[in-house]
């Protein structure tokens, strides 16, 4: 079963409250001349917050914040942030499936930005809403 | 130059205890975008059954991230970190973090595989509260990329 698409934005405001919040203070999610140096198109989100937004889709299709049994990505595309007041847009869909425990529900993740797939192997297992 | 795969199964002594905070969890709710009640209103996560706020699913990395660093900078094992990309990274769950718990990660080296050109790194935590309960099993990948990469 397909599940309603989920929209996140993401600002460098973002980056830098998320830096904050998480400690994770690599000058690649806030410096433009740092994220030029090791050769990036530009300021990247912290892949774990794009992991994050996707956290907030599956306990959004959930239906309860504390549904997560099992969770894994594998990054393998930036997210590339403009500094902009739109900055740029996560998209994440994904598909529902039985699994072999009736108590518990596959999703079958796919997060992209611009187009682009920025996960790959994203699954999370729920508990069935 | 690859990492030497005899680190395999390693495994490293206990992180000191971290003591979950209301406003830490709250705070990065926040930065995530996260408005769920039982993450910020202590009366809602014990509608749910926890005794205080719970915390957002990919919060044990604010643990995991800090204490696996005794791994990615042992000498003895030797990661160049300048060349190290966050690879993969997975979570499970015996229950979500909450207020108030006192966690300990034990992190060990899960595997190391060489790949073209580039050591594969997986660290595994074991993050459970002090007194003895397991709360989620971390996995993270790191890429540590090779000279010519």
């Amino acid at each position: 079963m397909e599940l309603p698409t989920q929209r996140y934005r993401v600002t460098r405001a973002d980056l830098v409250r998320y830096a904050g919040a998480s400690g994770d203070f690599n000058p690649i999610h806030w410096s433009e001349s740092f994220a030029a140096k090791v050769g990036l198109p530009g300021v990247i989100a912290h892949g774990m917050l794009t992991m994050a937004l996707v956290g907030r889709a599956v306990t959004t299709w959930a239906g309860r914040p504390d549904a997560i049994v099992e969770y894994g990505v594998r990054f393998t595309r930036p997210v590339e942030v403009p500094d902009t007041e739109e900055g740029t847009e996560v998209e994440v869909s994904a598909v529902a499936k039985d699994t072999d425990d009736p108590a518990l529900v596959r999703l079958d993740l796919t997060a992209t930005c611009g187009g682009v797939k920025v996960l790959a192997q994203a699954k999370a297992v729920i508990k069935r809403p | 130059m690859g990492l030497d795969q005899s680190f395999t199964g390693r495994s490293y002594p206990p992180s000191a205890p971290y003591q979950v905070g209301r406003e830490k969890i709250r705070e990065f709710a926040t930065a995530i975008g996260a408005e769920d009640a039982a993450y910020h209103d202590p009366e809602a996560a014990r509608a749910l059954g926890y005794p205080d706020v719970i915390a957002p699913p990919t919060f044990p990395m604010v643990l995991s991230m800090a204490t696996s660093r005794q791994i990615v900078e042992d000498p003895a094992l030797g990661v160049d970190y300048s060349r190290v990309v966050h690879g993969d990274q997975r979570f499970a769950y015996s229950r979500p973090v909450t207020a108030g718990d006192e966690l300990v990660c034990v992190n060990s080296i899960e595997s190391i595989n060489a790949r073209g050109g580039h050591d594969f790194l997986t660290t595994r935590s074991e993050i459970g509260t002090s007194a003895g309960e397991a709360v989620v099993t971390v996995w993270t990948m790191f890429v540590v990329r090779g000279e010519e990469g």
